[in-house]
C-alpha cells in the first residue's frame, strides 16, 4: 500500500511517500514562499529522485485541516487535482491529530497547538496506550488557549507541547500550565507529510476514505461574514423574543 | 485535416463562479460548465472572498468531471490545461490554480497560466468564427473596465481604465442605494425599462489627465446625492427613473470613449465583452454607434460574458500557439496586469 502525504496547514509545507512500513520519501519545508510556489515543484522533485510512477499511489492523504484557510485549500485542491487524474481517493487527516502523531511512543500528555490569532489556538490531547495505541483525549477544535489549559491542569500529567502557537504561547504557558511540561524540538515540532500519510494508511486499512471530488477541508471555523450574519440574527431574534 | 485539432480543458475560478469547459482550437466550444454561487452572496449583498473560496473547493472537481463528460471526452483527450491565474478574489483563484497545476501535473499536460481579461476578449472568438485581430475591445465587468487595442493574439494595448469602481460595481453600488439588490447589473436593467433615461441629468464622468480612462464612483456618489437630496426635501423619488438614467450616463461614458477610440485609431472592428456586456441597451446603443461608423460589432451571447471557462480555453489556445507554458509554481496573481508579462 503506497501513500502520498501532502500538508499544507501552516506555513510548513510538506510531501511524502509512505509504503507499507517505510517512508520512501519527505520533502519538507519551512519557509516563507507560498504553498503555491512549494508544494508541487516538491513532489515534482521527489517524485523524480525516488522515481516515483503517480499511478502505483493507493490514496492521497491530506492534512484536511484546521490551519491556514489559504494552505488548506492549496494542498486540498493539489490532492484534488492528482485524485481527479490518478483516479484515486482522498484520506482526509485531521492536522492536529496528524502533528501529534510525530511524537509517536512519547510517554505523558501530547498537546499541539497552532496559532488560529485572536489569542485562539487549534489544539487537542492525545497519548500513546504501552502497546502504542494512539489515543484521542480531546478531538481537534478551536478553543481559547487558557481552555485546553484548564483541561491540561485537571488531567495532573506531564504535557508535551509543539506547533507553531508554542512561540506565541510560551509566556503564558510558563504563567498557567502548573504540571511538568516540555517542548518538542525542530525535528519534530511542525507539520511533517510523513506523519499524514502514515496515519493516512492506518485510516484507509479501514476503509475511511473518500472520492477526491467529496473531499473538502475542515476549517473548524466559519468565515467571518458568516459568524458576523449569524450575530446579526441572533440578536434580531433577541430583540423580537 | 492536415493541422491536428488542439484539445484544452480550461478552469476559471477567479471570482463566484466555478467553471470548467473543453474548448477545441481555440473556437469550437465541446462543454462549458458554470457552478454559479450568486444566491449565497446575494445573502451579503456582494461576494464574500472567504465564502466564494469554500465553494470553488467543494464544486471544482464536479464541475471538471462535468465538463469533460459534456464533451464525451477524457483527460487523455486533450492537449493542454489552461487556467486562469489573474486578476480576481486570491483565495479564489488559488483553488483553481492548485486544481489545475495538479491535474497537468499527474497527466503529464502542459500547462497555460491565462490573464482572466483576455478571457472575456477572447470569448468573442468562440461566436464570430471570422474575428481576427487588429480590433477594439470594451471589457465591462463587475471587477473591469478596460478599453483595449488586441494589436495580435495575445499582444494587448490597455488605451483606457478605470481609475476607481469598474462599471459593474457602480451597477451594484446604485442598486443597492434604491434597494434592489445584488446582483445590480441585470436589476438596474430591469428597472431601467420602466423609467425615463432623460428623467435626471447626472454628468457624464471625466478624467482629466487620461482620454480613454474612465471613472465611476463619482456618478455613483451623484446618484446617492441625488437620493439624498430629495428624501432631504422630503421629495419622491422614482427608482425607476434613477435607474434609467444612471443607465444611460453609464452607457453615453462608454460609447463616447469608444467611439472616440475607433476613430483615433483607425479601427473597423470593435468588440464588448465582459459581465456588463451582456446588457441589452449597452449593446443596442454600441451596435447603433458601429452602424453609423461602419465599423463590424462584435459580442459574445451572454452566457460567454459572465464569467466562465470557455473563454480562458479560447484565449489558452492562443497562448498555447504563442508558446506558452507555465511551471509547476505558477502562483495567482490577483492584480495581474493585462499585456505586462
Amino acid at each position: 500500500m503506497k501513500i502520498l502525504g501532502i500538508d499544507g496547514s501552516g506555513l510548513v509545507a510538506s510531501v511524502a511517500i509512505v509504503e507499507d512500513d517505510n517512508l520512501i520519501g519527505e520533502y519538507t519545508t519551512g519557509y516563507k514562499k507560498t504553498h503555491s510556489q512549494t508544494l508541487l515543484p516538491m513532489l515534482d522533485e521527489l517524485s523524480k529522485m525516488i522515481e516515483l510512477d503517480l499511478n502505483t499511489v493507493d490514496a492521497i492523504a491530506v492534512s484536511a485541516g484546521p490551519g491556514s484557510f489559504t494552505g488548506l485549500r492549496i494542498a486540498s485542491a493539489t490532492a484534488k487535482g492528482l485524485g481527479l487524474t490518478m483516479g484515486c481517493p482522498i484520506v482526509s487527516v485531521p492536522t492536529v491529530d496528524a502533528i501529534a502523531f510525530n511524537m509517536w511512543g512519547n510517554s505523558g500528555i501530547i498537546c499541539p497547538i497552532l496559532d488560529a490569532r485572536r489569542g485562539q489556538v487549534y489544539t487537542g490531547l492525545y497519548r500513546f496506550e504501552a502497546d502504542g495505541t494512539f489515543t484521542v483525549i480531546k478531538e481537534q477544535c478551536a478553543c481559547d488557549f487558557h481552555d485546553i489549559a484548564e483541561e491540561i491542569n485537571k488531567l495532573g500529567e506531564a504535557v508535551t507541547f509543539l506547533g507553531d502557537g508554542v512561540p506565541v504561547f510560551k509566556d503564558t504557558i510558563a504563567d498557567i500550565i502548573k504540571v511538568d511540561y516540555r517542548f518538542a524540538p525542530a525535528h519534530l515540532n511542525r507539520q511533517h507529510a510523513a506523519s499524514v500519510a502514515t496515519l493516512g494508511s492506518i485510516y484507509y486499512a479501514n476503509g475511511d476514505c473518500e472520492p477526491a471530488a467529496d473531499h473538502r477541508p475542515e476549517y473548524l471555523r466559519l468565515s467571518q461574514a458568516e459568524r458576523e450574519r449569524m450575530e446579526k440574527e441572533r440578536l434580531e431574534k433577541e430583540g423580537k423574543a | 485535416m492536415n493541422s491536428k485539432e488542439i484539445k484544452i480543458l480550461a478552469i476559471e475560478s477567479s471570482c463566484d463562479e466555478t467553471a470548467a469547459a473543453v474548448v477545441v482550437n481555440g473556437r469550437d466550444v465541446k462543454s462549458n460548465v458554470i457552478s454559479t454561487q450568486i444566491p449565497l452572496h446575494t445573502l451579503y449583498g456582494g461576494v464574500v472572498p472567504e465564502i466564494a473560496s469554500r465553494k470553488h473547493i467543494e464544486r471544482i472537481n464536479q464541475v471538471i468531471e462535468q465538463a469533460l463528460d459534456d464533451a464525451d471526452m477524457g483527460l487523455e483527450d486533450m492537449d493542454a490545461i489552461a487556467v486562469t491565474y489573474g486578476p480576481g478574489l486570491v483565495g479564489a483563484l488559488l483553488v483553481g490554480v492548485a486544481e489545475a497545476k495538479a491535474i497537468a501535473y499527474a497527466s503529464g499536460l502542459p500547462l497555460i497560466g491565462v490573464h482572466h481579461i483576455e478571457g472575456h476578449i477572447s470569448a468573442n472568438y468562440i461566436e464570430n468564427k471570422e474575428l481576427k485581430p487588429p480590433f477594439l475591445c470594451l471589457v465591462v465587468s463587475g471587477g473591469h473596465t478596460h478599453l483595449v487595442r488586441v494589436a495580435d493574439y495575445g499582444k494587448y494595448e490597455i488605451l483606457g481604465r478605470t481609475r476607481d469602481d469598474a462599471a459593474g460595481e457602480a451597477f451594484d453600488k446604485v442598486a443597492r442605494a434604491i434597494g434592489l439588490g445584488y446582483p445590480g447589473g441585470p436589476k438596474i436593467e430591469k428597472a431601467a425599462h420602466e423609467g425615463n433615461p432623460n428623467a435626471i441629468s447626472f454628468t457624464r464622468p471625466k478624467v482629466s489627465d487620461g482620454v480613454y480612462d474612465f471613472s465611476f464612483s463619482g456618478l455613483k456618489s451623484q446618484v446617492l446625492n441625488y437620493i439624498n437630496g430629495a428624501q432631504m426635501k422630503g421629495e419622491p423619488v422614482n427608482d425607476a427613473d434613477i435607474a434609467a438614467s444612471f443607465q444611460q450616463t453609464v452607457i453615453d461614458t462608454l460609447c463616447e470613449h469608444a467611439a472616440m477610440a475607433i476613430d483615433e485609431f483607425k479601427m473597423d472592428k470593435f468588440a464588448i465583452a465582459g459581465g456588463v456586456a451582456s446588457n441589452q441597451t449597452l449593446r443596442a446603443a454600441m451596435e447603433k454607434m458601429c452602424q453609423e461608423k461602419g465599423v463590424e460589432f462584435y459580442h459574445p451571447s451572454p452566457i460567454l460574458c459572465t464569467d466562465n471557462a470557455a473563454m480562458i480555453g479560447a484565449a489558452g489556445y492562443y497562448e498555447y500557439l504563442a508558446g506558452r507554458r507555465d511551471g509547476w509554481d505558477l502562483n495567482a496573481i490577483p492584480n495581474l496586469k493585462l499585456g505586462e508579462r
